[in-house]
Formats: structure tokens, sequence, C-alpha cells
């Protein structure tokens, strides 16, 4: 698994008592001097092989941060009043510290929300998790049956995921997150997730499929059809704020109404990840070296990455807009997901490879026709080296295949983002002057 | 923001003596501060700084009236920020303060 994304978190702004109305959005827009919170990959080791895993996790990487360094890392955390993490991986609770660094963290003042996909979560462990109010904890599910999600995350991860569930439920933790990337194949089992997760008193979060990591490799195959998004969108739409989406789907907000959450692309400005081996990156979704803005283990440490990086600074510099600017729809969508355009090959001021308008499609399918895909070349895998993994965990009668695109490196500078990612902290905030 | 209060916020009473709750965190920010409750796991903003003075006021104020009025909140201000004192007290961002 690795979606661990940023909520469970419902941001309101309180008091705007007596005079004109601060936008906060274009607050965000510049940056913060720390970010509000983050998401932190703890290990890229995992014992899954997700096919669409966005870090593609797989192995353990032996730079991965110490013990120490990490509570180091939490210690300047909590100095920056960095409000809580969003932990992931891999699979977080492997590294044989996990639940030590939870504890650490809660103790200094560092929220934690954990993902994982259920494999380490004894009895015992759910207790202690129900007890610690620091913490929340998101279980990562893919299909609401055993075929359509096993095809995804590989074979048992269903019913391991199911006994997590149950282990929570059991030990009294209302509240989890049941998290799910909306694919073409789960997509009709919205409603399904949604019982499964009422009956473990667990809330229904629903995420975009990002074409980053290996989610590269299946993206064509798996994200859903324009008809999909639809229903995707009117399906949330009549949900409202009673599931969790991250803001990720506001590359939907063209096509009517907007969904809760406030529309700004967070990356670089109020969040940011931090890898396994202290690498500082954009956003979860952007683990690539064109997003790459430091290390901790550098002089100065996070803070200095965050303040100084000149790839954050790029990030905070004002909108432009690009191609999408005379689009009637921009403010809206304002351009889609930076990460969805890099790792599909789109310029990045350019409209999202799902645009409700189709005009991303229009560009794949113009990109594609010229005989080969320009996707960049990921800079960083941790995949388990032999495809035999996917084989055995991942493949099973709905798995498609995995396609093979002739990667040709591209340098694309990056221009902010206009969106909202799935690392928005500032779901559910509403505002009295809309989503802007 | 919605337009309507909350109940609770249209109940808040000034005359008690009040407490940022002891699991919420402030952050001073240029627009105002950002409040992290790290049981509820809610965010919120205050969105001015004259709040954010009103609030880091109101542990050592006998009432949250009075907090306002060190703040230099006036008459004229002051049913504004009752209203943000409630929503604050709505999402348990604020606390009553038991007598001492």
């Amino acid at each position: 698994m690795s979606t661990p994304l940023a909520e469970g978190l419902h941001a309101r702004p309180a008091p705007e008592p007596d005079r004109a109305p601060v936008r906060l959005v274009d607050q965000f827009q510049l940056g913060l001097d720390a970010p509000i919170c983050l998401t932190w990959e703890l290990t890229y080791a995992c014992n899954l092989a997700c096919v669409h895993c966005l870090s593609s996790s797989g192995r353990r990487d032996p730079r991965e941060l110490t013990t120490a360094e990490c509570r180091a890392l939490i210690d300047e955390f909590e100095r920056m009043q960095v409000f809580y993490v969003n932990i992931g991986g891999g699979e977080p609770t492997v590294r044989a510290d996990f639940w030590d660094l939870v504890e650490y963290a809660t103790g200094h003042h560092v929220g934690v929300k954990f993902s994982t996909n259920g494999s380490r979560l004894t009895p015992d462990v759910a207790t202690l998790l129900a007890r610690n109010p620091g913490v929340d904890v998101q279980i990562s599910l893919d299909g609401a049956t055993a075929d359509v999600n096993d095809a995804v995350r590989g074979s048992g991860s269903f019913s391991t995921a199911v006994t997590a569930m149950e282990r929570l439920a059991a030990a009294g933790f209302t509240g989890f997150k049941l998290s799910v990337v909306v694919t073409r194949h789960n997509v009709s089992q919205l409603d399904a997730f949604a019982a499964i997760a009422a009956r473990y008193s667990a809330q229904l979060r629903l995420t975009r499929l990002r074409p980053s990591g290996r989610g590269a490799d299946v993206w064509d195959e798996l994200h859903p059809t324009a008809d999909q998004q639809r229903r995707l969108y009117d399906w949330l739409v009549a949900r409202g704020e009673s599931v969790l989406t991250g803001d990720s789907f506001f590359h939907l907000a063209g096509y009517g109404d907007p969904l809760p959450g406030l529309n700004l692309c967070g990356a670089g400005r109020v969040v940011c990840l931090v890898d396994p081996v202290g690498d500082v990156y954009a956003c979860p979704f952007a683990i690539h070296d064109e997003f790459l803005a430091g290390n901790v283990r550098s002089p100065g440490g996070f803070a200095a990455v965050w303040k100084d990086s000149d790839r954050f600074a790029a990030l905070r510099a004002p909108d432009t807009g690009g191609a999408c600017r005379s689009c009637g729809l921009y403010d809206a969508c304002r351009g889609g997901c930076m990460a969805a355009k890099f790792f599909t090959g789109l310029p990045l001021d350019g409209p999202d490879p799902e645009c409700v308008l189709g005009h991303g499609e229009a560009t794949l399918t113009s990109r594609d026709a010229g005989g080969r895909a320009e996707v960049p070349a990921p800079s960083q895998d941790h995949s388990r080296r032999s495809r035999a993994d996917h084989t055995a965990l991942g493949a099973g009668p709905g798995r498609t295949p995995t396609r093979t695109v002739e990667r040709v490196p591209v340098a694309l500078v990056p221009r902010r983002p206009d969106r909202a990612c799935d690392e928005s902290p500032l779901t559910g905030l509403r505002t009295a002057h809309g989503p802007r | 923001m919605s337009t309507t209060l909350d109940p609770p916020a249209a109940a808040f009473d000034l005359d008690r003596p009040w407490d940022l709750h002891p699991r919420v965190s402030l952050r001073r920010e240029p627009f105002g501060a950002l409040a992290y409750h790290f049981d509820t796991r809610r965010l919120s903003f205050l969105k001015s700084l004259d709040l954010l003075a009103v609030v880091e006021s109101l542990g050592a104020s006998p009432t949250a009236g009075e907090a306002c009025r060190a703040a230099g909140i006036d008459d004229e201000r002051l049913p504004a920020y009752r209203r943000a004192l409630g929503t604050l007290a709505a999402s348990g961002m604020i606390c009553e303060r038991r007598p001492r």
C-alpha cells in the first residue's frame, strides 16, 4: 500500500469576526512557514506489491532513516508545530520501531495518522491504538470483494484488511478510515464500500488513482473511464461530507457544484512528503527528481529544506494558469493535479489527463500517436526486482496486464500546480466564499 | 463558514471563564493562527490577529468578555467575537474553565 494521505481532519474556519474576510487560499498559495501536516513514508519495505503503488515500494532502502534520525525529525516537526504526520510507506508497520515512533510522535505534539494494509494489526496493537487519541488509522482496501481487491493488492490482502478492521472495531476504535483508491474495476462498488465502512464504524475515504510510481504502469488500464468519473462525481455529491476524499477529485469539479474541500494544491505550500531516506518532495504523488526539494540529513535539516528550497519557492509563486486559463471551467478545476499531468507526460500548465471536457484525453491520444509515450522515467524504484512478485501477489483472473511503456526522460519545468491534491489538509473546510 | 450559527455559537456565554483546550495547539500565522486539536484531529483557522489575542488571553481572564476587552474589542465588535468564540467552543477548541 502506499496512499498515506492527509485527512481525517475536518478543517473549519472559525472565526472571521469582523473584518474583510481573509482569503486563506491566498495565504496558503504563498506557502506557510511550516507545513500544516505532511506525509512521511517511513519505509519502502512492503509485504505487498500493489500494482498501483505510488511509491514503487517493495524493498527496504538501506539508507533508511534510523530510529534516532526519525526521533530527531519528530523533534523538528514539534518545534515547527507541524500538527500531524500521515505515515505511510511501503508498509510502515514492518519497521521494528514503528509503534515506538508513533508513541514518540504523539507524545511530542505531533499527531499521527498511518496507512496500513493491516497485516501487523494484532488485537493487542488494536487495543493500544484505541487508547491513544493522537493516532488515526487508515486501512487500505481497493475492492469491496476479495476478487476485485486482490487483483490489485495481492492474494489474501482483502481478508487481511477485513481482519484488521474487525480488530479495530472490537477494540472500540471508531472512526478509523477505510481508504479506497478508485479504479475502473471498483468504481461500481461504492455503495458496498460504504456498507463495509459502516459495519466497522469506520469512515469511507475515496481517493484518486494517480499515475505515480508503479501506478504509471497500470494507470491506462485502471483509471476510471469518463462515464465512470461522472457517476463517481454524482455519487460523491450525493454523499456530501460523509465520505472523505482528501480533496482528491477536484479535477471533477467542472461537472457542477464543487465537491467539499478548498481546491488548492498544497504541494510544497502547506504540505510535502518526506521519504524513507529523508528526501523531501512536494507531495506524495510526486516522488521524482523534478519535485525533490532536498534532504533532511543536509545542514539545516527539514526546516531549511522547507524554507529555502528553490523547488518549493517555484511552487509558491503566483499562478498563471497556462493553456487552461481561457477555459470556462478553470476556476472550478484549476487545471487539475500536477503529479497526474507530470507522470502521464502532459505539460504541467495544460489540462489534467482526466479533464472533464476531454482535453487531457485528447492530449494523451496525440502523445501516444507519436509511437512512444513521452512519460518521465521514474527516478527511483524499490519494487522487488522480479516481476514474478506481481504475478504471485497481484495477478488474478481480473487483473489486466501491465503495460510496458517505452520511457523517454523529458525535462519538465515544474510550474505551479493549481489544485488541491490528496495532501490537502483543508478537506472539509468550508468558507462563505466558496472553494476559491 | 456557514452564515447560520450553530446553536452553541449563539449561546456562547461571555460572562463565564474560558480557556484553550489543553489538547489544542495554536500556531501563529500572518492571518491569525492555526489551531489543531490533538484529540479530535480537527484543524481550525483563527482568521484575525485580534481573535488570536483574545484566545490567548482567555486563560488569564476572569471571563471571556474580559478577555475581549483586554484585547481591545469594543462593544460594537463584541457580538462578532462572541460568535467566533462560540464556533471555537462548539468544536471543542476552547472550553469552560473550572473554578480554580
